[in-house]
């Protein structure tokens, strides 16, 4: 058979200088396996390389040896679409402030490392395969009352209700979540707290939000004790961990809004 | 945890403000002792108040720990599978430390109620000499040492309980949280040292 | 075997011309009341009988999601899908500019007249004006339909909402959301879809994929998907289909779209007989962050305003490989400036991209393989002092000291172009509407809106355009006046359908060669690039043409697809995918070179102005492209497009 030699072997440029790794990376099969970390040599890795084209590199190694390469979740490869998410060494999205996996970079690490990489670990958030974990609970939560009820069609002249700059700005700061779930990962309780206020803070700052203030808290809150998520202890481990940097008070901000919720009931 | 932790820390603070009532010397001592057993009087009968407080305390304690072992248990669901590598944390010693400082505070409770309270534990044991019972408790290092590390638990565990719950309880600025921390620090300083002073007094001799 | 079929064999002719086709459902008379016409002509579905009628939606990007919503909330039984673990995952969320709307908030003299007019000029007239007119007039409905639902958009102190000016265009009528907008239209639409996916109006199938389109008596009637975690194919019926899928820019596979983009639900409609019109415009933005090796899986864009203060330049001297600031001034060639001094770093998009990929061409790039020019910061620093670039840009910076680890406050930034957004999807009618009656087509899926150049800020205006506004009415329309059958899953068109997809995806997995899935995507892409990118010559697209079906031939014969179908295999879901790309490829190709003349994001060298500007050939291009499946040389179907409002001219920046 006509073997060329493989173009396809994505290397770093040649003269640039690289970096040997060990990867220790959590294999699991199925949600019904047990799972174990399996360890992988991977020489030559360029610094510039994201974390995720690392692991690409070395699925495209694991494939042409002809094993199962490491399944993980991945899109846009920009830090905003939330897809990807992993934790390196114990953290999640590992260990650049504010950035996620996809944009944390191998220059991060030194040649020799022994990178640890498992998948975000939660009841509400079981492992599908691999690095790859079922987050559709956080879908459940929006869809619970993070939202503001608008029939297309039916809304009102954008300027008829202004809002205040820095009420705008704030429900903005809230607004920037993109539902990855670190602050789940993170949390030592399994938490999503931090995710929950921050729709709810976003929601119900704003004036639109006003109508549905109350049951929006109550439902999500609920939604989100049902899927199984631990409590908040106010660790602040979240916060550190959030990509977007969602402050912690957003959690203060969730729990005014529950209580005034519920008395209000 | 909350509201439970807040009923706490009040009596905490009367507690240790009357301690340092000892430093007046030992019929100034044994006088507050007795009057803490008749506050009230003549509207209610002799201790009647002291029985009400005491429920109200014992409420509070055991809703805390039951809130903490239910939190806890809920926690302890929501991560059926530990990390390989042992996570990070970022927080303070304080935060990682509530459930195993949470529990050296309770098994001082009791200790602490059959040692002055009950008396079962206590070497002088008797009823109404407040000032010699805990000087001759104190007066044994390893019983000051347990106290003091009881205090240092309750120093830590009330840094993060505080403006811990204070979130619970709502508060949401970042101004108003920076505040309640400090304010959090100065609480956890004051008790601790403030029960720390008598049985140190005592083992040095300032007290005997 | 259909996947290794060669077109246009013998080097003679690649494609074959039909029939002229007509938009039959646009209306005419005056533009300005067109759409209103046109709604009121459509027939109504009874509220109580919508929920006897099932859609189908595929994707749950800014269209897919809106429309959704919005057939849900109307009462239809909507079934969703997207490949993504969740529906607020999809692409549109990486949008950063803006959205366009006519709302002249700025009394700057802004109108729907003058949006309609710019996005006709923009377009390089090469879009329908019936359908840009409405979009125009749609744009002021969607900032209200987004404020409403809490997208907090950036405001003035007033309270009031702010707006900027955006690609050029002498009026601020951009709003935006820092540098977010897409991600917080998108998630609007995804909290309005995740509300009736609570009540149940609409059934959601993340991770599930569709492979193929169930025609049945001349009808789209339903689709094949696979769920991906755990390989099950299944069949959805539905009484319409509705793709909003996306762009096809990951044909180049380095581009500026999310890993998973992909051709193939349009690709496979079209197949199944949909039209695919004018796939040569492709949008490519100039200042990306060149890649930094062989491995890189993705480009990632930095916004266009860095053009407003830094200075673009390549080292005069060929292979000159001293570091930036070592040049000296006297040696660099601020190319730019010295070719368009009217308009100097600020030439719109195409010209710039292509005048770096000259400067690299002719061995002048700068940074890893020689693919970069600089954007140069220091003058600007020099000049407004490090803190006012920092406020101006200071995430920008932050984001490339991210990807690069270089400091552009010290060093040059180096940027280089990528394709970003593709202008070509399956072809429509007015009511947006597939050739396939039952399938529409909404978003960056379809062709209709943006002719041969897209304006900036007007993605996000047209996908939720198409979702919250058009659509609906025209599904409502088609299920009114349309006697559908029932269908069973027993049919055996749909039997078939999913006896091909799955043989297919068996076939892939049989192969087991000695060849990753992804070498051949970025072969493919390589060559794409080169031959079918910012320049296209008919001798390079010959080329490219000879070399496609061989490729394509090698992979059907050398891929490895580890793993099996009954399970979540990524491997497998981007073989099945560069399949299709690799079918796809062929007819962008083929259009870049029917299309002899240059216009908007298609530039062929033999039709430039002595200044190097694009020179379009109206008199016998002035058509959009349709283009027909026959398993051979395609069948080129031409669609007039007439002006009657916005006249035709040819533009000059130098």
């Amino acid at each position: 058979m006509d073997v060329r030699a493989p173009r396809d072997e994505p290397t770093a440029l040649e003269g640039a200088p690289t970096v040997n790794l060990t990867l220790r990376i959590w294999r699991q099969r199925g949600p019904e396996d047990r799972g174990a970390m399996v360890t992988y040599d991977l020489p030559d890795v360029s610094p510039d390389m994201s974390f995720l084209e690392m692991l690409d590199v070395l699925n495209e190694r694991l494939i042409l040896e002809g094993e199962d390469p490491v399944a993980f979740d991945h899109d846009c490869r920009e830090g905003i679409c939330g897809a990807c998410g992993v934790v390196i060494n114990g953290q999640a999205h590992g260990p650049r402030d504010r950035t996620t996996t996809c944009q944390l970079h191998m220059r991060s690490f030194n040649d020799g490392d022994v990178i640890d990489v498992e998948p975000w670990r939660a009841g509400a958030f079981p492992v599908v395969r691999d690095l790859v974990v079922d987050r559709s609970s956080f879908d459940r939560i929006i869809g619970a009352g993070g939202y503001i009820s608008v029939v297309t069609g039916s809304a009102p002249e954008a300027h008829s209700t202004p809002v205040p700059k820095p009420v705008a700005d704030a429900a903005f700061d809230n607004a920037t979540c993109i539902g990855c779930g670190a602050c789940v990962a993170a949390c030592p309780n399994g938490s999503s707290m931090l995710f929950t206020s921050a729709k709810v803070t976003h929601l119900n700052l704003l004036p639109q939000g006003a109508p549905e203030r109350e049951t929006r808290v109550r439902n999500m809150v609920e939604a989100m004790d049902a899927e199984g998520f631990g409590g908040c202890t106010n660790t602040g481990e979240c916060t550190v961990a959030c990509p977007k940097g969602i402050p912690l008070t957003s959690i203060g901000n969730l729990n005014r809004e529950y209580l005034r919720a519920v008395t209000r009931r | 945890m909350a509201v439970t932790g807040a009923v706490m820390l009040l009596y905490l603070l009367a507690h240790m403000l009357g301690n340092l009532k000892i430093f007046f010397g030992r019929e100034s001592f044994d006088e507050y002792a007795h009057w803490l057993r008749s506050i009230g009087v003549p509207a209610l009968h002799g201790a009647w108040l002291l029985w009400i407080m005491r429920a109200l305390l014992l409420a509070a304690v055991v809703l805390h720990a039951a809130s903490a072992y239910q939190l806890s248990r809920r926690d302890l669901r929501a991560r059926p599978q530990k990390y390989s590598h042992r996570q990070r944390l970022e927080a303070s010693y304080a935060v990682n430390t509530m459930r195993y400082g949470g529990i050296i505070i309770g098994l001082f409770i009791i200790y602490h109620l059959l040692d002055f309270t009950a008396l079962t534990l206590n070497r002088n044991g008797v009823e109404g000499a407040a000032y010699d019972n805990v000087v001759s408790s104190f007066s044994v290092w390893w019983v000051t040492l347990f106290y003091i590390i009881a205090m240092l638990a309750l120093g830590l565990h009330i840094h993060h309980g505080f403006w811990s719950a204070a979130r619970t309880l709502g508060v949401h600025s970042a101004a108003r949280e920076k505040n309640l921390k400090a304010v959090a620090t100065v609480l956890a300083v004051l008790l601790s040292a403030g029960f720390m002073v008598v049985p140190i007094a005592v083992l040095a001799g300032l007290v005997d | 075997m259909p996947e290794t079929t060669s077109l246009g064999s013998g080097g003679g002719s690649y494609w074959t011309v039909g029939d002229d086709i007509v938009d039959t459902a646009a209306p005419d008379g005056p533009i300005e009341t067109r759409w209103d016409r046109r709604k009121f002509a459509a027939k109504l579905v009874n509220p109580a009988n919508r929920r006897r009628h099932t859609v189908i939606v595929v994707g749950t990007g800014l269209a897919g999601g809106a429309a959704g919503a919005t057939l849900a909330e109307q009462g239809y039984k909507v079934i969703q899908f997207c490949f993504q673990d969740s529906p607020r995952r999809a692409h549109s969320i990486a949008a950063q500019g803006g959205i366009n709307a006519a709302k002249n908030y700025r009394n700057d003299g802004d109108s729907v007249y003058r949006l309609f007019y710019d996005t006709v000029k923009g377009g390089d007239f090469r879009a329908r004006e019936s359908n840009v007119y409405r979009l125009a007039q749609i744009s002021t409905q969607i900032i209200d339909q987004c404020v409403a639902q809490g997208v907090p958009f950036a405001r003035e102190y007033s309270g009031l909402l702010d707006t900027r000016s955006f690609g050029g265009v002498q009026v601020q009528r951009t709003f935006y959301a820092r540098g977010q907008t897409g991600q917080q239209l998108l998630i609007g639409a995804y909290q309005a879809l995740s509300r009736q996916i609570d009540a149940g109006g609409v059934e959601i199938h993340p991770r599930t994929e569709m492979l193929d389109l169930i025609v049945i008596d001349g009808r789209a009637r339903g689709i094949v998907a696979r769920d991906l975690v755990t390989g099950k194919i299944t069949p959805y019926l539905a009484d319409a289909v509705v793709l909003a899928t996306g762009g096809y820019g990951n044909v180049f596979f380095l581009s500026t779209n999310a890993k998973g983009s992909n051709t193939t639900a349009t690709w496979r409609a079209h197949r199944r007989g949909a039209l695919f019109a004018n796939p040569c415009y492709t949008q490519i933005h100039p200042t990306c962050i060149p890649r930094s090796g062989e491995y890189q899986g993705k480009l990632t864009l930095m916004s266009e305003s860095l053009r407003n203060d830094g200075r673009i330049w390549v080292p005069k001297q060929k292979g000159d490989t001293r570091s930036p600031d070592q040049i000296p001034e006297a040696e660099r060639d601020y190319y730019l400036e010295r070719i368009y001094p009217a308009f100097g770093n600020l030439v719109p998009r195409d010209i710039a991209s292509r005048a770096a990929k000259y400067q690299c061409d002719d061995g002048r790039g700068v940074g890893p393989g020689g693919l970069g020019v600089y954007l140069d910061f220091a003058d600007a620093i020099k000049r407004m002092g490090e803190d006012k670039v920092r406020e101006k840009y200071g995430n920008l910076f932050e984001m490339y000291e991210r990807i690069t680890g270089e400091d552009p406050y010290k060093v040059p930034m180096r940027i280089y172009p990528a394709v970003h957004y593709t202008m070509g999807g399956l072809w429509v009618d007015y009511d947006l509407q597939s050739s396939i009656p039952g399938m529409f087509v909404i978003g960056e899926a379809n062709f209709s809106d943006h002719g041969a150049n897209r304006l900036g800020a007007s993605a996000l205006m047209q996908g939720l355009a198409d979702g919250y506004f058009v659509l609906p009415p025209m599904i409502g329309n088609y299920i009114a006046s349309t006697k559908l059958g029932s269908v069973s899953l027993d049919d055996p068109t749909v039997t078939s359908v999913v006896g091909e997809v799955t043989g297919r995806l068996g076939r892939l997995l049989e192969i087991n060669g000695d060849r990753t899935p992804d070498s051949f995507h970025r072969e493919l892409g390589e060559l794409i690039w080169d031959e079918c990118g910012m320049g296209r010559t008919e001798a390079g697209l010959r080329k490219a043409l000879a070399r496609i079906p061989e490729l394509r031939e090698e992979f059907w014969r050398r891929v490895k697809v580890p793993g099996d179908s009954g399970e979540l295999n990524q491997s497998l879901e981007k073989a099945n995918r560069i399949a299709d790309f690799l079918e796809f490829g062929e007819l962008l190709c083929i259009d870049a070179l029917h299309r002899a003349e240059s216009c908007g994001g298609h530039f062929r060298e033999e039709s430039q102005t002595p200044d190097g500007e694009a020179l379009r050939d109206d008199e016998r291009f002035a058509y959009a492209a349709a283009w027909e499946y026959t398993g051979g040389a395609p069948v080129l179907h031409r669609e007039p497009l007439q002006f009657d409002y916005v006249h035709l001219a040819q533009r000059n920046y130098s």
